[in-house]
């Protein structure tokens, strides 16, 4: 039981000068996703993906691989930015917030990694 | 996890509705099926089937919710004041959405029509909401005019007519609250989330060409729940039984927000 007046309590700790940085980024990952992820899909509708080699020729060629890294990275970010908000949004019990947004990080930005090391390993070998 | 279901005293209890029969010989009878919830009793919610012969009913919903209240059960409780949608007391869900109850025709609802009070709020009784959290949200963006130069001594603040037009639509906001309890992220998040209403409100004065504090007001907004639990899903423009466009107004502050940054 609080005492505390409604515009208290809505007030709270007061703004967190905060969000619009969030936002823009969404916002820039979505429109470069566009491109990006057109580019992976045609690619991938012409290539004989049963074949090891033609798949590892393709991404070994070096604009190839850019724009790879430059898929999984934006990919990553605008999904971690994404999952964020959904756990901000419907997790309220604060240790479980903490502990999802702290996985969430976690597991995106190891799958960034993941990817760029292994679209490099295929390019550089 | 937010509360995605009632809570147990919350839940409609199916068996305990009561039925209410039209008068015998009534040809045009329809059937409104109304929330009813007494804090006094204990009991669960329940709903209550009312038959209403609308050969002596007036149109609008809230001449039936009148009828039923003067004729057959004076315990419906309801707030209403204007009749005509300018003082936002009679809002409530209405055949699926939130509206007011005396700008809202019967013959617009197909079947029987279903009433409820704004979703996800704490109900008093009946169809009375409890409001208190969406007016100090209200009163959180300092709905009044901040301004540092004195207004001139002998007249009003002046405003073109372009600038006028520019607040005119938002000023019409009545804060009946239809949109804010329409939106589902001010259903899971309206502790921090400010919800379309307010955030048309500080629109409303961020726009408005005689106001100083427009640097202000934005810091005061600038924060990821406030105004950025918004996801753009529409209901609030959908809902608003004034034709406004909170999501527009919210679109707009955000746009302020990115402009102001670069």
């Amino acid at each position: 039981m609080s005492l505390r007046s409604p515009l208290g309590k809505v007030l709270g700790r007061g703004s967190a000068g905060e969000g619009v940085g969030h936002w823009w980024v969404q916002r820039v990952t979505a429109v470069a996703l566009i491109p990006l992820t057109l580019w992976f899909a045609w690619s991938l509708l012409g290539l004989p993906l049963q074949s090891y080699d033609a798949v590892r020729g393709w991404l070994g060629q070096p604009w190839v691989a850019v724009l790879a890294i430059l898929l999984v990275l934006t990919l990553a970010w605008h999904s971690k930015l994404g999952v964020q908000v959904v756990i901000e949004d419907y997790v309220h019990g604060k240790g479980a917030k903490t502990t999802m947004l702290l996985l969430s990080t976690f597991v995106h930005v190891a799958a960034a990694v993941a990817a760029v090391f292994a679209v490099m390993l295929l390019a550089l070998s | 996890m937010v509360e995605l279901t009632l809570p147990a005293n919350s839940k409609i209890d199916k068996s305990a509705g009561k039925r209410h029969a039209a008068p015998a010989g009534a040809k045009n009878v329809r059937t409104f099926v109304i929330y009813r919830f007494d804090p006094d009793s204990g009991a669960n919610p329940r709903m209550d089937r009312f038959e209403v012969d609308m050969d002596t009913c007036g149109p609008m919903v809230l001449d039936a919710l009148i009828k039923i209240k003067n004729e057959v059960d004076p315990t419906l409780t309801f707030r209403r004041s204007c009749r005509e949608g300018i003082c936002g007391s009679c809002a409530m869900n209405i055949g699926g959405t939130n509206t007011l109850a005396c700008t809202k025709a019967c013959d617009e609802v197909k079947g029987d029509v279903k009433i409820y009070p704004l979703p996800h709020m704490p109900v008093v009784k009946d169809l009375v909401p409890d409001l208190t959290q969406f007016y100090a949200q209200y009163a959180a963006v300092k709905p009044w005019l901040q301004a540092r130069t004195p207004a001139p001594p002998d007249r009003e603040r002046p405003q073109s007519k372009e600038d006028q037009e520019k607040i005119d639509r938002p000023s019409a906001c009545i804060l009946c609250a239809c949109c804010s309890t329409s939106c589902p992220s001010y259903w899971w998040n309206s502790d921090r989330y400010l919800g379309p209403a307010a955030l048309l409100a500080a629109y409303r004065w961020i726009v408005d060409s005689r106001d100083e504090a427009t640097g202000e007001r934005l810091d005061d907004l600038e924060d990821p729940f406030r105004l950025y639990r918004c996801h753009t899903i529409m209901n609030c423009t959908e809902a608003c039984p004034k034709d406004l466009n909170p999501a527009k107004a919210i679109a707009e502050i955000k746009k302020m927000m990115v402009e102001r940054q670069h």
